[in-house]
């Protein structure tokens, strides 16, 4: 039964990304991978959000290690750091990191304060 | 048959375009191509989260592996994809963004950096988040950079 929902999930959660990113990319003009930024932070928000407020394991499946999991992606995000610093951009390669980083452990942290108020 | 015309002299306005749907347009392979590949992803890394969970107040190694691996997966990946040769348009949907990109995870790597923070483990987490931080991005590049050494 877990398998089925962490695939359930997952084939959510990928297109939600692929979408998003060309969404977010084609409403800006610089070279900034903001479309991954926005489902790494989103997705890290939304799974602090699910472990603070529950531990049902179907809903962890299911919302957790299927969607948010699929939602986000340290891939694309290590790929996009590194043609940034190799076009040129090692400010805004370093930027993309750090920010992302900070961005995402912040998102988590209100994510699990707000779920567990819920 | 009453069809509603125009008032005359006043040409037939058309619907305006909806350009929040154009980077949407043709790409309906493509996400199906993400969705399966999202799918493989997720269940292989569920699958190691269940050789190596992620124990309370511990560096969650799992977590680690399967981004760093990621990492350098696709790295030599694209390299191959997008420098080397002429790849089927599917592939990279399906084995980068789709299996790569569902079987790494930024959202547990923020939560479990989160937690080892909220638990008092302060340099298990700064260990943990800039560990990752530079071992996946150094993988990326050294996937990318073996595979422009091997298509040479």
């Amino acid at each position: 039964m877990t398998p089925l929902l962490v695939i359930l999930g997952a084939v959510v959660g990928a297109p939600a990304r692929y979408l998003t990113d060309r969404l977010v990319q084609s409403r800006h003009a610089s070279g900034f991978p903001w479309g991954t930024f926005t489902v790494n932070v989103a997705g890290s928000f939304v799974l602090g959000l699910v472990a603070g407020a529950t531990t049902s394991p179907a809903v962890t499946a299911l919302v957790g290690t299927g969607f948010c999991g699929a939602l986000t992606t340290y891939s694309t995000f290590g790929y996009e750091t590194v043609q940034l610093a190799r076009q040129g951009s090692p400010l805004l390669a370093a930027c993309n990191a750090v920010g992302s980083v900070m961005a995402g452990l912040g998102a988590a942290g209100l994510g699990l304060a707000v779920g567990a108020v819920l | 048959m009453t069809e509603e015309l125009p008032p005359a002299g006043e040409d037939v306005v058309e619907a305006p375009p909806r350009p929040v749907m154009e980077p949407f347009r043709g790409q309906g392979r493509a996400t199906l191509a993400v969705a399966a590949g999202g799918a493989v992803g997720a269940i292989a890394r569920w699958a190691v989260g269940l050789g190596l969970p992620t124990l309370p107040g511990a560096f969650p190694l799992g977590t680690f592996l399967i981004n760093v691996v990621g990492c350098a997966a696709i790295g030599a990946l694209l390299v191959a994809l997008t420098e080397l040769r002429q790849a089927h348009p599917l592939l990279r949907p399906f084995l980068a963004t789709g299996i790569l990109g569902g079987f790494t995870t930024f959202s547990t790597f923020s939560v479990d950096s989160q937690h080892l923070l909220l638990g008092g483990h302060l340099a298990l987490a700064v260990v943990y988040l800039a560990g990752t931080l530079v071992a996946a991005v150094a993988a990326t590049w050294l996937g990318a950079a073996t595979m422009r050494r091997l298509g040479r």
